[in-house]
């Protein structure tokens, strides 16, 4: 399809859209967590129950709304209503109420029983008013599984402003204009990476879409291509025309078959209409992408063991420079960019990167979507403008401690990353101010603790992963997240002394500096987090004498 | 002799309906060297695991060295030389299930059922596996019994929900 031939497919769905204008469309979250709950059930009766209860209604699979504790949830319109723990023997009386006696069934509201009044429309309630969904804008509104209400939604507006109305430097000035940086982690601008490869000149150059979110307790990447795939193929097509690719690859975890399968789909869907392949819209751009599945290896997170991975071997990572943007995959130069990144660039496009730039602080633009769980009332995902407070996270959109306990500390980061503890509740979530304490922004995974987290078995179970998943390259990570696995266990069995503590604090510096790759160059960090700031239950375990330690000169 | 894949132990027919699924995938993939991950996949979801035969075929066919297809299938903890057990339980030990006691889950079954993680029962019936994170973490504690994902499990309840899960298909097997 060209560009005009696309307009007018786009054209007719929305006229067809607004025919269908005010009519109930009961949307039914099939994220992760809710499809777990039961959601697959729930939309088989309630695409029963309308038929027999005579109500025009449209049933429609979205993917994750938020809120995944409360699931499964699902959403009447027109009204933006939120109803929690829908079980399919609860709908035939729910709907009876609410369509045909409009009458909302209070007592099912989303946060019903946490809140005083629930609210009717759910984006009025402090969880969503709190968050800025850019990235997650359509995730748990429209249907991934079809590409026509991500066109209708303005879906490949961007593609086409960029392909017709920009030049690739074009797009990489609005990219860094917008100061977004790399949701993946490590908060690189992504615009003078753009810029980087753009200027390698080669006849092949890859685009590549990190989607192995190996940080356990994470799930933003998950539900970004479970929810709204074709946001993100639309980044990478993006992507590609500014750097001049002509093929992409979708790393994704194996762990996750709904991302794999939506997202092959959506490859699919897109190819059929032209927005991927040849000549794309009529353009000269071509672009095409595959999809790679992981096989579970958290060292593939990184960016050149990734690469290793996509093709064919161990997931190894080499040392860099020279760094992929120079060569790369095959020994192109290749683009690699994470799941969230790529989900922010259709947006910027559309909107501006200097619209992008104004939200968030001052050296960290835009929004974050982390996924919040742990000892926490409103598990789920969520996106806040960079800056918003921990306290916010913690207890106006998370709603506070489960069980009513207290706040002990908040994990980001993952294996990466370290713990931040109450007195720091006030820290705004930027990637500055985390690292300053210790931990860093990482994927976006949150888990909070409360008062029974033992903060040595926290270190030691995020060593145990890192020595797990250590692939063996380099001495200083191999060995080393072995010993320090092995010292945090004899400190969690009351068996260490004084010499062991120095001896890990000794061997965390080592391993920091020397290892080759981030996997073994962070694998310190929740360790030297908990022991910067939880130090005296390291030291309330230590044995003060042992004779087995004397030192022997 | 010639259409066989043989082995010490095990021999597989190039018959099978499994080899002749993975012999297809490495065609389509034009027996290039870089697609060896793509075929382990199609080689697992057939066989369940990868049994030393088929590593064989794939060597063979792509023309790898034993070594390099043996290394990279023990690299990544998706691929199981072993047999995973016509069940499978799977404990997901992520940080939020970590921090909602997904140990005293794991301790449940290890000590009731006397295995370990990892481990098949001897009727090759029930595997014990654990996974990193499985992404479900607003349902902390999750447990996925033969695919199913299940959230906010409490450890007194684990092991009645793997027996229910196991005659349930197991009836549907008999019907």
């Amino acid at each position: 399809m060209n560009r005009l031939e696309l307009n007018s497919y786009v054209d007719k769905a929305k006229a067809k859209l607004a025919e269908k204008a005010g009519a109930p469309q009961i949307r039914v979250c099939c994220g992760a967590g809710c499809l777990s709950s039961g959601a697959d059930d729930l939309v088989k009766t309630l695409n029963q129950e309308v038929k027999s209860l005579n109500i025009d209604a449209e049933i429609i699979p979205t993917g994750c709304m938020g809120p995944c504790n409360q699931g499964p949830l699902i959403k009447c319109d027109p009204g933006n209503t939120i109803y929690q723990k829908a079980e399919p023997g609860k709908m035939r009386d729910l709907l009876q109420s609410h369509y045909a006696e409009n009458t909302p069934v209070t007592e099912q509201l989303l946060f019903a029983g946490s809140r005083e009044t629930p609210f009717l429309d759910a984006d009025e309630d402090p969880y969503f008013k709190k968050q800025l969904r850019i990235a997650l804008k359509d995730c748990g509104h429209l249907d991934p599984e079809k590409i026509d209400d991500y066109l209708v939604n303005d879906g490949y507006h961007a593609l086409d402003k960029a392909l017709f109305a920009m030049t690739p430097e074009d797009v990489i000035s609005e990219v860094k204009q917008s100061r977004l940086r790399g949701r993946g982690g490590a908060g690189y601008p992504t615009g003078l990476k753009w810029e980087t490869v753009y200027r390698y000149v080669n006849d092949q150059k890859y685009v590549i879409c990190n989607g192995d979110e190996g940080d356990p307790g994470a799930f933003m990447d998950r539900s970004l291509l479970e929810g709204n795939p074709h946001r993100i193929l639309e980044g990478m097509a993006i992507a590609a025309f500014a750097i001049g690719a002509s093929k992409g690859f979708a790393y994704i975890r194996g762990e996750y078959p709904l991302a794999i399968k939506r997202f092959e789909a959506a490859i699919k869907l897109a190819r059929k209409l032209g927005l991927l392949g040849k000549n794309i819209l009529g353009s000269e751009f071509h672009f095409d992408v595959e999809v790679r599945i992981g096989a579970g290896a958290f060292v593939c997170g990184e960016e050149t063991a990734l690469i290793a991975s996509i093709e064919g071997k161990k997931g190894n990572p080499r040392p860099r420079p020279p760094y992929p943007a120079e060569s790369g995959l095959w020994g192109k130069p290749t683009l690699i960019n994470n799941v969230e990144t790529y989900a922010a660039i259709a947006p910027i496009i559309t909107r501006g990167g200097e619209w992008y730039s104004e939200i968030g602080t001052a050296k960290s633009a835009g929004t974050k979507v982390f996924a919040l769980a742990g000892k926490i009332n409103n598990a789920g995902l969520i996106e806040v403008p960079m800056g918003t407070t921990l306290r916010e996270v913690v207890y106006d959109i998370g709603g506070g401690i489960q069980g009513g306990g207290n706040f002990k500390a908040a994990q980001t980061g993952g294996p990466s990353g370290g713990c931040i503890p109450a007195n720091h509740l006030d820290v705004k979530m930027d990637y500055e101010s985390l690292v300053s304490l210790g931990s860093i922004m990482g994927s976006g995974g949150l888990i909070v603790m409360d008062e029974s987290s033992d903060m040595v078995d926290v270190a030691r179970y995020f060593m145990e992963f890192c020595m797990d998943e250590s692939c063996g390259k380099c001495a200083p990570c191999r060995i080393g997240t072995k010993m320090m696995h092995d010292l945090l266990q004899k400190i969690c069995k009351n068996k260490a002394t004084r010499i062991d503590l120095e001896r890990l604090e000794e061997l965390a510096d080592y391993v920091k500096n020397t290892s080759l790759c981030g996997l073994g160059s962070s694998a310190p960090n929740p360790l030297l987090s908990t022991l910067r700031h939880f130090r005296e239950e390291y030291e309330n375990r230590i044995t003060e004498t042992s004779p087995k330690h004397t030192v022997v000169a | 002799m010639k259409s066989h894949i043989a082995h010490d132990w095990v021999s597989l027919h190039a018959s099978d309906p499994r080899v002749k699924l993975v012999a297809a995938k490495m065609k389509k993939e034009n027996y290039r060297p870089d697609a060896l991950i793509e075929i382990l996949h199609t080689a697992q979801n057939a066989f369940g695991h990868l049994p030393m035969p088929i590593l064989h075929f794939i060597g063979k066919g792509l023309k790898l060295p034993g070594s390099r297809v043996f290394s990279t299938v023990t690299f990544y903890h998706f691929f199981s030389l072993k047999s995973k057990g016509e069940h499978t339980c799977l404990v997901c030990t992520g940080t939020a299930c970590y921090v909602k006691g997904a140990q005293a889950i794991l301790n449940e079954i290890e000590d009731k059922l006397g295995l370990k993680t990892g481990q098949v029962t001897k009727d090759n019936k029930l595997g014990i596996q654990v996974a990193r994170c499985i992404g479900a973490c607003g349902l902390a504690p999750a447990v996925v019994i033969n695919d199913e994902v299940h959230g906010k499990i409490l450890p007194a309840d684990v092991l009645a929900m793997i027996n229910q899960k196991m005659t349930a298909h197991e009836q549907v097997g008999t019907e």
